[in-house]
């Protein structure tokens, strides 16, 4: 009989970045600046609203972004329901609504 | 002028009179550790070190999870080398691997910077009225075991080889992040080439594995632990370096921080009833030792005395074949002489 701890095991990742497309990336930082002052602390992600009651971890998208690994990311992102929490705790001061917002539409068009 | 490179991967370890500051959580997961380790140094070694009743935590856990602000901790630390003061002792002994990186960085920060020193010696007489001096040498205990290794090696009954085989034992050895990942000089090989284990594994008869991963976090990481929510993280490091030194077939991992030792014996159980994935051939696990229980065992002390019962992988398949006897009765008797209840067994991980 398995045992439940209350976490699973997290499924090791290897991104091979000479491969990765950061178009998508360059015209995220060139529309919302300050997205390049994030240091992934996660303060975002751990005060969420979304995330007390979805799988959602703004930390990771924003990481997977960053990497070009944009699969299933719009999907993800329709999670958040920009009420703002992680702006007030973001520790470099980043607005995250208007990064979010142009996140979604870069990801739904070519 | 030529530069003798090897010189910088040297350490200055003192020879004696040593203050030893013990672990919060060595006690609790590995209660016969440290008292093996003030054997050796006693009645092996015949060494003066004194074991400070009054000591208290250095804060680490704390500090490393951002719960316990810089100024405390420094006061802190003030505080636990003015009792080493007060002691007339100038060797500052840390059981921790986390405490020596704690240690290391407030000394160091107080010797670039005079008026922190300053600043803190007024907050430590402000809430105590205590003095202190920073401590000439500062060496992790498993330094001076390595310092001292050739001459334990004279004293012990056993060695790291297979009876059976006559082979050397194959050992994985891991040490913590913080023994030279935050100030590589002050590790004997600094980050890139640490022998303090091997060293250790190499002189007592083992071969020491170098596998992929042997540099890799054993997963703790503070706070990717202390949340529920990180832990399939943590575990996931450790994962990978299991499966990273599985086809190597080690007969056990030897660590030098109680983090490492902790998650790389308990998370074994915790894949085991996750995955039903061991990283043996018989499904027992791989037994994993303190340094201080690897020199115990091979100087011929009780096993049961030095707490092996108390880790989540089992160690009698590693005894026997080393050669080391002990009594499976005696196995439960507690300090108050009193065979204790014994623990419920694993699902998966054989015992």
């Amino acid at each position: 009989m398995a045992i439940s701890f209350g976490f699973t095991i997290s499924q090791t990742r290897v991104v091979n970045m000479d491969n990765c497309d950061f178009g998508k990336l360059h015209q995220l930082e060139r529309i919302t600046p300050s997205f390049k002052k994030c240091m992934n602390c996660g303060a975002c992600t751990a005060t969420c609203s979304a995330q007390q009651f979805v799988s959602f971890n703004i930390r990771k998208v924003k990481s997977l972004y960053t990497m070009g690994q944009l699969g299933g990311l719009d999907k993800e992102l329709a999670k958040c329901m920009l009420c703002g929490k992680c702006t007030l705790v973001c520790p470099r001061g980043l607005n995250l609504r208007p990064i979010i917002m142009n996140m979604r539409k870069l990801l739904t068009t070519k | 002028m030529n530069k003798r490179y090897w010189n910088e991967y040297q350490k200055a370890i003192a020879d004696d009179h040593y203050f030893y500051e013990r672990s919060c959580i060595r006690q609790t997961f590995f209660p016969g550790s440290e008292t093996t380790f003030l054997k050796i140094m006693k009645e092996e070694l015949q060494k003066d070190i004194r074991d400070e009743a009054n000591q208290h935590t250095c804060t680490g856990i704390g500090y490393h999870s951002d719960i316990v602000p810089i100024e405390t901790t420094l006061t802190i630390v003030a505080r636990l080398y003015s009792l080493m003061t007060e002691a007339g002792y100038t060797h500052y002994v840390p059981s921790c691997v986390t405490s020596f990186g704690i240690f290391t960085e407030m000394t160091e920060m107080w010797l670039n910077n005079p008026d922190l020193l300053e600043q803190t010696r007024e907050n430590l007489r402000k809430a105590t009225g205590r003095e202190f001096e920073l401590p000439q040498n500062i060496a992790h205990p498993s330094d001076i075991i390595y310092k001292f290794r050739e001459e334990l090696k004279t004293k012990m009954k056993h060695q790291l080889v297979n009876r059976f085989t006559g082979k050397p034992l194959r050992v994985v050895e891991h040490i913590g992040c913080h023994y030279a990942k935050i100030f590589p000089e002050k590790g004997i090989g600094k980050a890139e080439f640490p022998h303090v284990l091997a060293g250790m594994i190499e002189s007592w008869g083992g071969e020491v594995i170098d596998y992929p991963e042997r540099r890799h976090c054993c997963g703790f990481g503070f706070r990717h632990y202390l949340l529920q929510e990180n832990r399939g993280y943590s575990i996931a490091n450790s994962k990978k370096k299991f499966e990273s030194m599985e086809p190597y077939e080690p007969d056990f991992i030897v660590t030098n921080c109680p983090g490492c030792s902790m998650f790389m014996d308990k998370w074994q159980y915790v894949i085991a009833e996750m995955d039903n994935k061991t990283y043996d051939k018989e499904g027992y696990g791989i037994p994993v030792l303190t340094y201080e229980e690897m020199a115990g065992l091979l100087l011929g002390y009780d096993p049961w005395q030095l707490g092996l019962q108390l880790h989540q992988v089992q160690s009698e398949i590693l005894m026997n074949k080393i050669g080391i006897k002990f009594n499976p009765d005696e196995k439960f008797r507690g300090a108050n002489g009193k065979i204790l209840p014994t623990p419920d067994k694993p699902h998966f991980l054989k015992q």
